[in-house]
Order: structure tokens, then sequence, then C-alpha cells
């Protein structure tokens, strides 16, 4: 939230600002009926219209640029990046430029920070838009003189006409420029990469000032006028309801304004019947939840436990899948002829993201029209979920989009908006749920857990012959259209083309599915955050069985062929040539094969495909004789294309990617008894510390031609499966479970 | 309700809360300082650290009626310019992802280096160890703990 450039925006309806005397500015947004009424850059500010070409970009007479972030910033530094692309090409000086949040608007496109496609999908439009705009900068300065355009050119925020060396900053040149037509965007000549100024340097987060001092930014910081403090208990068995509550004893404590049962659906992702209560204070309300008391008909999933999800799934793998999802060869006689076989299963448990800033969401509703401040990843889902739950138009909704305090998928859920949604129609003030750390762990979107049943050969030469998985996920019931269907979580489904399926003979790949209440969804990186682990595990046990360095089986079973077409529904052409090449950048780099360790250290190899990025990985590893881990060193070679926007947030998302990685590996686990997860803080869900993080995460980034792609999730796969086959080569104990603690790596 | 009168970045601040209200919601909700954030409420994660008469604690563990007169410090006023040298050094190295977890980090680490102006990666391993960080920047950390150093190092000699 930038509160200047908000406030400047003006031509609302209502605008109340209110700066607190203790130095927050806080501000407030009414808004009179319907209509569009989130501010966007095509209507005039106050004190002139200034240049407008399109709905990201607005110069201001005093030459300030003003770009749109269109997309949430949730730590994955877009705020900062998409905006430079602009910068870029409109060849502005960076310290011109002012970069607000865009809140949900069609205006906009697609505003999901989700799949690491915010770059993809943005990139060379917004290369056009800037490139539109420095045009018509350059005509109109050109016209203003009376030169031809062909001797004028733009650079550091003004045109120059290069004969007479006459220069006319940006904000001189805004009204000739507003009065020109725009030109298609598809039409402009972008610039030549080797002259870029902006991308690929090092440009710190536009946000960190306000960061590292303190300022309101985070969801969590809203503050509006009169306004009240929700909690919202939802019942500990996912699908329960709430049959009765103490709601008069509640009412009458301390500073509790009001407390009222919300029915709710049957969604398992919506909106959770539960007893919201709202008071004056954060505190009061959760000081007066320890005294609810809630009669809950806990429904069917009352029974499910961990220890029965594994009974289940140790049944299930001695039984045919229910899904065949490839059948290449025939699996059964490979692997009775192959010279060598392994058998292993592998398991993760669910999780939480434990984003850090808990989920929260303020809203508003008054006069019909409901008015959300939101730390979201997804805004069109939150609006989405408003308007079928509780009918309230689409038109009648304003989402304001603020930074969120981590994402990791959980943002683009949007339980917690429906909530707060469906509380505020309830209370006549401005009101701000909040969720304490137990409901945010507890009541997750979960990374959905699974169990792989592994049979792979290889033959006398030592080359992968055969391949069998029995993937046993997870299911929730979804009902659409008054029917019920099983519908594995997001990240819980195999595909057909997963590595190393498409390059085996013989290849048998089944899914069965466990019905469960645990809600689950995208966690960072889905499918790939686990099935990397369990494959490139996998793989490095064959290659072990077969006397072979892990490195060139890989590049045995990769092969030669440049590209490996899809197949399945959701197959994607998967570049060979592409992973080979950063595979043996990283093994150079890491000096694979080249150095002696001693029992206890040892060097681990992996990488994986996801999300458009080629990634592979190379982490050195001491196991203390006590089977104390310690990851000494982690060489990431990636592949994204032909251009990094931002090398410094480049690099931070692979840093953060391998400690997320490594923290995910090591630690968290859900246990579910009677229904109800077990843990509910960081005392029982532990997070990765600062001690345990590898000294050394070295980043190369391998440029090709390819299209700009992102790097929110694809640096994080190859991490688990690179230090666990490290493991291996340091004390010969192999890794096939979630956690870590599961393991006993002591030695010696 | 109590009346609690604190000394709050060097100014005094006057609350009514219950007394059991931890001094992180009455930053917050009261006073609306917010950039001392709420993480655990059980002192896991260090996103509410201040200082309490210069020792760093956890706003969330820390009851209202127990602060009386001592010097209580947040991020808001760490530098009265925001140019503490952890600030300068966490932009110059453009240490934060999301930011939520960064202001505990540095208030943590700002008595870290006033009692170590040159500590070692163990050092910073130890003093940093209750604040988390989910999106990973632990390396950044490190390295802005120890440019924060080099730059209060300069800062000191500049003054000589």
């Amino acid at each position: 939230m930038n509160a200047p450039d908000l406030a400047s925006a003006g031509r609302r309806n209502f605008l109340r600002q209110s700066a607190l005397a203790s130095g927050g500015l806080v501000l407030g947004f009414y808004l009179n009926g319907t209509t569009q009424a989130v501010e966007r850059l095509e209507k005039p500010a106050a004190g002139g219209a200034g240049f407008k070409p399109n709905a990201f970009i607005r110069i201001g007479h005093d030459g300030v640029v003003t770009l749109v972030s269109k997309q949430p910033e949730i730590g994955q530094g877009i705020k900062t990046s998409l905006p430079t692309v602009i910068a870029e090409e409109l060849e502005v000086s960076w310290k011109d430029v002012r970069i607000v949040q865009g809140d949900l608007d069609p205006a906009y496109g697609r505003q999901s920070a989700g799949g690491s496609t915010s770059t993809p999908t943005n990139y060379e439009d917004f290369r056009r838009l800037g490139a539109a705009a420095r045009l018509m900068l350059v005509e109109a300065a050109a016209r203003s003189w009376k030169v031809p355009v062909g001797e004028c050119f733009a650079g550091d925020s003004a045109v120059h006409h290069r004969p007479s060396k006459r220069r006319l900053g940006y904000g001189q040149l805004v009204d000739a420029a507003a009065a020109l037509p725009v030109p298609d965007p598809k039409n402009v000549q972008v610039k030549d990469p080797k002259d870029f100024k902006l991308l690929g340097k090092r440009i710190g987060g536009v946000d960190n000032h306000q960061v590292v001092t303190g300022q309101p930014l985070f969801g969590i910081d809203t503050q509006l006028p009169g306004m009240l403090y929700a909690v919202y208990e939802k019942s500990p068995v996912f699908g329960g309801k709430v049959r009765s509550a103490n709601l008069d004893a509640i009412k009458a404590l301390p500073g509790v304004k009001d407390a009222f049962v919300i029915a709710g659906t049957d969604e398992l992702r919506g909106l959770l019947p539960g007893v919201a209560i709202v008071a004056e204070s954060t505190w009061a309300a959760w000081s007066a939840r320890k005294q609810l008391q809630v009669d809950w008909d806990e429904g069917r999933f009352a029974n499910q436990s961990w220890a029965g999800f594994v009974a289940e799934a140790q049944r299930l793998s001695g039984q045919a899948g229910g899904t065949v999802l490839r059948r290449d060869g025939d699996v059964g006689a490979a692997l009775a002829g192959a010279a060598k076989t392994v058998e292993a299963a592998y398991s993760y448990p669910f999780i939480s993201h434990a984003s850090f800033e808990p989920q929260n969401c303020t809203a508003h509703y008054k006069d019909g029209v409901l008015e959300l401040w939101a730390p979201t990843q997804n805004p069109a889902a939150g609006q989405e979920l408003v308007t079928a739950t509780l009918g309230i138009p689409k038109d009648k909704i304003v989402l304001h989009v603020t930074r969120s305090g981590g994402g990791f998928g959980r943002r683009l859920s949007a339980d917690y908006i429906v909530e707060a949604a469906a509380i505020a129609q309830r209370v006549n003030a401005p009101v701000k749920l909040t969720w304490t750390r137990e409901d945010d762990l507890r009541h997750d979107h979960f990374r959905p857990a699974g169990f792989h049943f592994l049979r792979g050969g290889v033959d006398a030469k030592g080359k992968l012959v055969a391949w069998h998985n029995h993937f046993v996920t997870f299911a929730n019931p979804v009902t659409r259209d008054g029917k019920t269907s099983l519908v594995p979580g997001s990240g819980g489904s195999l595909s057909g083309d997963e590595f190393p399926g498409r390059w085996i003979d013989n290849c048998l790949l089944e899914q069965s599915a466990i019905e469960c209440g645990v809600p689950m969804g995208p966690w960072r990186a889905p499918g790939s955050c686990v099935f990397a682990w369990v494959f490139h595990s996998f793989i490095d046990e064959l290659a072990h069985a077969a006397g072979r360095d892990p490195l060139e089986f890989r590049l045995d079973i990769l092969g030669d062929k440049a590209i490996v077409a899809g197949t399945g529904e959701r197959g994607t052409p998967y570049d060979v040539s592409r992973m080979r090449q950063v595979l043996l950048h990283v093994a150079e780099k890491a000096g694979w094969g080249k150095k002696k360790f001693p029992k206890g250290q040892g060097q681990g190899i992996a990488f994986h495909f996801s999300h458009r990025g080629y990634i592979a990985q190379v982490a050195e590893v001491t196991v203390a004789k006590d089977g104390t881990l310690k990851v000494d060193r982690v060489v990431v070679a990636t592949d994204i294309g032909a251009q990094i926007v931002n090398l410094s947030g480049a690099e931070n998302q692979v840093e953060g990617s391998v400690v997320d990685g490594l923290g995910t590996l090591m630690f968290p686990e859900l246990n579910i008894e009677r229904g109800r997860i077990v843990q509910g803080n960081f005392n029982e869900y532990p997070l990765i510390r600062i001690a345990d993080a590898p000294p050394k995460i070295e980043v190369h980034f391998v440029k090709t031609d390819y299209p700009v792609t992102g790097l929110g999730e694809p640096a994080l796969p190859p991490l688990a499966p690179a230090v666990c086959n490290a493991i291996f080569a340091a004390t010969g104990k192999r890794v096939r479970q979630f956690p870590l603690s599961r393991t006993d790596l002591r030695w010696g | 309700m109590s009346k609690y009168t604190l000394s709050i970045n060097g100014r005094s601040r006057s609350v009514e809360a219950a007394p059991e209200t931890p001094l992180l919601w009455v930053l917050r909700d009261s006073l609306s300082l917010l950039g001392t954030k709420f993480g655990c409420g059980i002192g896991q994660c260090g996103a509410c650290t201040i200082h309490l008469n210069g020792v760093p604690t956890r706003a969330c563990m820390t009851p209202v009626s127990t602060v009386g007169r001592k010097q209580v410090t947040t991020i808001e006023g760490l530098d009265p310019q925001g140019e503490h040298p952890l600030q300068r050094a966490w932009k110059e190295l453009d240490v934060p992802q999301c930011g939520y977890c960064q202001a505990g980090q540095i208030m943590t680490a700002a008595v870290l280096l006033k009692e170590n102006p040159r500590p070692s990666d163990e050092d910073i391993d130890g003093a940093m160890a209750g604040n988390l960080c989910r999106c990973g920047t632990y390396l950044r950390i490190r390295k802005g703990i120890h440019r924060a150093a080099e730059l209060a190092a300069a800062d000191k000699k500049l003054r000589k």
C-alpha cells in the first residue's frame, strides 16, 4: 500500500485519510454505490491528467513515472521485477519510478501469482507497453522541435535530439504525448537486449525501505477508522458443523461486540462452518475464544488418522492401481529379465504452507458493497468465492491487494477472504479477521501426502530398462452441479509424462486415491516438490545397483533426443538438450566426481523440469557419526530462458528455494488423529532455522535463446533429492521418508 | 481494563488494556505501531522482537502489565531516519523476500551488533537462532549482519 500514491490518485467518491498520532498513515476508502470502484490509472488524477498510454503507466508533469504492479507481491519480487520491464523499454531512470500495487481490476488482465507464470505471461506484453509509450514521447518531442523522429531518441527519462543536443524531460512532454494516438503495442519495436540498462541488473525490492523500517504494508497491517477485530473458530475435524455454542456467555465477555454462528457450506475449501467472535481488539477476540465452547457435529471424517492412511496405502499397494497413467512395453517381463532389480517405498506427509503472515482479511460491508483488503495471490478467486457463497454480485465487491507475508500457494485459496466477508455482513463496521498460528497450521489447504511403491530394473550393461510406480495419493470429495466426485489434491496427481515416463521402454505408472477430509491445495511447485525427490532418489538407487556413476546414469536415461514430445493431457514437451546442458553445467561447477570425500561426506545430484524451467543441482553434505546432517554447499544451474529480469531477485528466489527445499525435507510433518491435525504451532511443527541453512549456495544462470520464464518454484524440487543422494554417498543410508527425522543416519 | 503509561521509542504513550494483553497487541491495535509482527504467539518465531531496556524481547509473550517504566524500542524507533547500519545493509544487499520477519530479524541483530561489533558466522547463527524466516533469506541475513558491522565501523571512524 503506497499511501501517497493512492492518496494523490484521488477521484474516489469518498476518501478518508487519518494520519494517526503514532505516525502510521491509515487510509480508508469508502465507495459510493457500485461500479468500477477501484482506482485505475486511466482515470485523471487530481491536478491534471498526465500521460496515461495504458492501464499500467502514468507520467505526471513533475516527471514522476507511476507504474502499476498488476501481480500480487508475495515475496517473489514481482512488484519490483515486472515494472522494471516497462521502465526498461520506456527509457526511464529507475529513480523517477514509483510503483503502486494494482487492486483487483479487469483492466489489468489476469492477476494471479501462481505457477511461476507472472513473468512468462507478462514479459513480452510489458516490453511492448513500455515501448509504445516511449514511441509516443519521442514523437511528441520531435513534433515540438519540428524535427524528424529519426533524429530523436529516448534515454534517462527524457527525449534527446541528437544533432542539436536538445533535451525535453518526460514531464515536459506529458500533454503533447497524451494528445497522440496510442500505437498498437503489437506493432512496436522493442529494444535489443544488448542495450538493456535495467534488466539483468541487481535492483533492490521497491518496498525494502518500508520493510526494514516497519511501515504498514501487509494485509495484517490494515487499519480502518472504527474497525473491529474478529476470530473464527472452525471444527477441528474437517467437515464438522456447529450444533450449538455458548454464544451468550461469549457476548458478555469484556470487549466482545458480537458472537455468532456461520452455517457455511459443505465444500472443504469453501466457507467452513464456524463461530465468529467480534471484539474491540485482536486480544479481546482471542481471549474470548478461550471461553468458547462449541458442540460440533464432527461428520464422517472423525475417524480418519495418519496411521489409518498408512495402513490403507499399504493395502492398496498390494493390488492394481485405480488408474493407469502410462503403460509402455511390458514392465513385468522387463523386471523378470533384468540383471538387477530394486524395490522401494517412498512416502511424505501432509504439510502446511506456514506462510509467515497468518491468513487474515479486512472487510467492510456497507450499503450492499463489500470492500476487502486481502493478502492474496489470487484476488479474483476471492471475489468469485464470495459471489458464489454469499451472493454478493461481483461488481459490488472491491478487493484491495496488499503485500503478502509469504504465499507458497496458500493464498491462491480464498477461504479466509470469504470468512471475513461473511463476518462483515453481520457487523456494522469494518472488521479484520486474523487467524492464530494454530488456525493457520491446522486449517490449511495442505500439501497432499503420498506413497510411491516403486520397482525398477537395469540390464546387464547397467541400462535402466523397467520402471513401475504405484502412486497412492489422496482425494477430496468435491461437489459440482449437485454431483460429488473424488478429486486428488492439487499436486496430488501424477502425470503419465512425469520423468522418467516417456524415457523408458517398459514403464507402468498407476495411481490410487484414498478419500480424505483433509483439504488440499497447491504447495510451492505442486507435485514437483515431492515427485522430484521420489524419482531422483529412486533413480539414484538404480544407478548404484547398476554400479554406475549417478550423473552418467542420468545422462544415459535422458539420451540424445533434442525434444521429447508430451503425450498425455498435461504433457509438456521436454527439451532434453536444455536439461543436459544444465546438468553438465552444474556437474562442472560442482566438480562432480573430481573430489574424494571421506566417509560421512558426499555429493548428490538431481535435476527437474517444472514451471518451464530446467534446473540441476549438486549438494555436498556432511553427516556426523551421530547422524546430524550439515549441508555444506549447494550448486544450482538454471535455464529459465534468454533473460534474467532482476539478478538480485532471481538469486534470492533460488537461494530461498534451496533453503525451503531443505527445510521441508528436514522438519515438518502433520499427524492426524481422530480427524484432526495434531500439530498446532512452531514448537510442534519446526521450520528450518539459520544454522541449518547451507553456508554456500552457488547460483548459475545458463542463458539460452528461449522465452523468459519464472523462478518462484522450479529451483525447489531438485534440492531434496540432491541432498538425499549426497547423504547416501556419505553414509550408505537411503532416505525414503519425509521428514528426515524418520531415518536413522547414524554411522560408524 | 487498566491504564498504562509506557515509554515507547522515547515517547510517553498512554493506553488502556487488560493487564494480560501482550505488548504486541498493544503496539499494533492500540498504538498503530504495525512494524512489530505477529507470527506464532508463543515466542517461537521472533517476528515480534522488540527491545526492552535494550534486551531483545518477544512482545507476544510480554504482558503489558509487566512493562512498567522499561524503555520499549520497536522497529519504528530503531533509528530516527530508518538508517541504522542494519537497515542500510538490508537494502544494499536486498535481503527481504516477503519481508514479514525482517523487522524481528533486524531487532535481534541490532542487539547482537551492540554486544559483538564483529560477529562470526557462528556468533550470528547463535544469536539469530530464535528468528524464523519462512522465505529462507538466511544467507542474506548473515551477509547483511556482516555488512552492517562494516558500515557501523565506518560510521564510528567517521565520527572520530
